[in-house]
């Protein structure tokens, strides 16, 4: 099968391993992955922060550079359900965008969701000898209703032991520019979420979404937990060979 | 007289960073909101077929509005048919106004109060005091903030942010014959709650209420709540007079079924709240006038987006599991209406001149919280969304967003940004200055890496 990656700009500039953990991934398990140069963003940060003239502009350029393609893939909860999810409202109704957005949208997939729904696959025969605990970020729960997928990839991954993250629905605090115009109220659902993660004395904490990584691994170093994150498709893309 | 919310200083990040270090209101909100959310996640359970009725909620409201002015005059000809009078309020110094002269009209000073959102958002207790006229709380976490001359911090219980030691020491140091060896146990101060209201119902000629629902077939008006003191205030008093949001409105008696089932499991997570007061008209001897508040609202349903907040039955299931009202509590919002539907309520009813209600579209992660529990199925995250599109933004805010479109906009100039990057990766402050400085205030930065994802299948897909 042919796929199209959406790395998403904060994997390709900031955890560029995010997206060489999918590659590798996806091949393991057959696929044929092309990453489409010209993509750049989905446009939530504008969109989501009101600027909404330069978010349609970024819409527009992913709808043109991902048409034609059977399946996108993008390790990110978040900007699949922006292109999924909000896409559709951005564009006026019987328009060329609203063609090209029901053209291209459905066909874009969160990772967990097109190795369970389309690659038909939850043992993709990793290895990583850790106690892990998940967090299933907003917008993969509430927005794309992920539900059980990421933890019954989890489950299937030899020597990993999951242990339940107890609020795990309850936002970290990240919400994009959300960090910076609200820091206080920002900082301590991060420090609330964090000390969740302590105690389930797991030594990873794993999620769908770098960006929610980015906010509560970032508080989780600053306080000097020494618990690590990890993108759901670092775990997945382990190999006993690469331990 | 509790106080008035107009005038209140600060943005919401401002108000919020206060509540935040407040460890005792932290509590107080923690305990309070995730004691209500697990009650309502029970019974919301126990229903199969919850889903349609939330949608059968969301269908009936949102016909009522497309036909608003239509079943407002089948309401105003059905109270009036009954003994009633309709006054008609444009805005809250126009209803001020109204009941102002009611009251005077009554010769009376004093009146009692079921609680009623509606006339703290026109600060009607305010407008009558500056006419002589005390208004006296009746419902018991009302009286609370009244007595403690505070604001509410919560449409179903605006007292939240208290515990009971603090409702000790309010009752101890406002209610006259409370006796000093009053414990903080619940009994005791209901009991003393109790007896200072009983002998405000018995003296009070005149009584001002809310309401929950109107129904337009038959002109009756419908309150839920939970001590029986609203009732009291419903049926003693020789004059009512009852403000409430033209909003507020359903077309038949067989619509109220819905919401009766909605409303209480969503607010107080019960099946079914302890006392429904309906009343149609005026009874024999008593006189009955309701006043239709519009003060914003036709503006809000001319917008197409924005319209759905005009659904909310003001339960408050969104603020129970809203995160951000769980940090920032409900003074923060400066506002009659807190948490995540105060955010897209109040910039839309006041306008978004001041900067308070600039910065609450912002008040929210988008978690979608929310918009899960709401039983109206409010898009909280769309109508904030779209607020955030007309909010004004400062201007190096816009600039810095203008740039990152322009960059992003186009994969060469990010690919060349993210190598501007690269090659200054060791020279990135731990703490960043300006706006930026509140994520390194409490995170550390992530490390920028040698070589962007776009960079590595180059070289390496490419070759």
């Amino acid at each position: 099968m042919r796929v199209a990656l959406f790395i998403t700009c904060v994997n390709d500039t900031l955890f560029p391993g995010t997206g060489k953990a999918v590659v590798s991934l996806l091949r393991r398990l057959g696929c044929d992955v092309d990453f489409p140069v010209a993509q750049t963003c989905c446009g939530q940060m504008h969109v989501n922060t009101g600027y909404r003239e330069e978010g349609v502009r970024l819409a527009r350029h992913f709808t043109e550079v991902f048409a034609g393609y059977d399946a996108v893939v993008a390790p990110s909860g978040s900007c699949a359900a922006m292109v999924r999810e909000q896409y559709p409202k951005l564009a006026r109704p019987g328009s060329r965008g609203a063609a090209a957005i029901a053209e291209v949208a459905p066909r874009v997939y969160e990772l967990s969701e097109f190795l369970i729904d389309v690659l038909k696959v939850e043992d993709v025969g990793a290895y990583f000898p850790h106690r892990v605990t998940y967090h299933p970020t907003c917008h993969s729960l509430r927005g794309l209703h992920l539900g059980d997928r990421p933890a019954r990839l989890l489950r299937n991954v030899r020597g990993l032991e999951l242990v339940p993250l107890p609020g795990a629905e309850e936002c970290c605090g990240f919400g994009g520019t959300f960090a910076v115009k609200n820091p206080a109220v920002s900082a301590a659902m991060g420090a609330d979420k964090t000390r969740a993660i302590m105690d389930t004395g797991a030594e990873v904490l794993c999620a769908a979404d770098n960006s929610c990584l980015m906010h509560i691994g970032g508080t989780l170093r600053r306080q000097q937990t020494g618990v690590r994150t990890m993108h759901l498709a670092e775990i997945l893309a382990s190999t006993e060979e690469a331990q | 007289m509790s106080a008035t919310f107009l005038g209140m200083p600060g943005s919401f990040p401002e108000n919020s960073r206060e509540a935040v270090q407040n460890s005792q209101l932290r509590f107080n909100l923690r305990k309070a909101t995730h004691t209500i959310r697990d009650k309502r996640a029970s019974v919301v359970g126990e229903l199969p077929d919850w889903q349609e009725l939330r949608a059968a909620g969301k269908a009936i409201k949102d016909h009522t509005l497309r036909n608003l002015d239509r079943y407002l005059i089948q309401l105003e000809a059905a109270v009036t048919e009954a003994g009633g009078t309709v006054h008609w309020a444009r805005d809250a110094a126009e209803a001020n106004r109204i009941v102002t002269d009611l009251v005077k009209a009554t010769g009376e000073t004093e009146v009692v109060k079921v609680k009623s959102m509606a006339t703290q958002e026109i600060e009607l207790n305010q407008a009558l005091a500056e006419h002589g006229i005390t208004a006296y709380e009746t419902d018991l976490a009302e009286l609370i903030v009244q007595l403690g001359d505070d604001f509410p911090s919560h449409i179903l219980v605006p007292a939240i942010h208290r515990n009971r030691s603090e409702i000790r020491e309010i009752f101890l140091d406002k209610m006259p014959h409370v006796s000093a060896d009053l414990t903080d146990d619940p009994p005791a101060l209901t009991e003393a709650a109790r007896l200072h209201l009983r002998e405000r119902f018995l003296r009070s000629k005149v009584a001002i209420s809310g309401a929950n629902f109107m129904v337009a077939e038959t002109g009756t008006l419908v309150v839920l709540e939970s001590e029986g003191n609203g009732r009291m205030c419903l049926t003693l008093p020789e004059t009512l007079i009852s403000v409430v949001g033209i909003e507020k409105l359903l077309p038949s008696w067989r619509d109220l079924e819905v919401f009766l089932q909605l409303l209480p499991r969503s607010s107080t997570g019960e099946r079914m709240n302890p006392y429904t007061s309906m009343w149609t008209g005026a009874v024999e001897g008593q006189e009955f006038h309701l006043v239709l508040l519009d003060n914003g609202r036709t503006d809000v349903l001319a917008d197409e987006v924005g319209r759905q907040a005009l659904r909310c039955i003001r339960c408050s299931a969104c603020l129970n599991v809203c995160p951000v009202y769980e940090r920032a509590g409900g003074h923060a919002y400066g506002s009659v209406y807190p948490g995540p539907i105060g955010a897209i309520l109040t910039p839309q009813l006041r306008g978004m001149s001041s900067e308070l209600d600039a910065s609450l579209p912002f008040a929210s992660s988008l978690c979608g919280a929310c918009y899960e529990a709401c039983p109206v199925a409010i898009d909280i995250p769309e109508v904030l969304v779209d607020l955030r599109a007309k909010a004004p933004h400062a201007a190096a805010e816009k600039a810095g967003m203008k740039v990152a479109g322009w960059i992003l906009n186009d994969h060469e100039r990010l690919a060349r940004a993210q190598r501007a990057a690269t090659r200054v990766r060791k020279l990135v402050p731990k703490r960043l200055p300006g706006p930026l400085s509140a994520w390194t205030d409490t995170r550390d930065l992530p490390e920028i890496p040698e070589e962007s994802f776009r960079d590595w299948w180059e070289r390496n897909e490419r070759a």
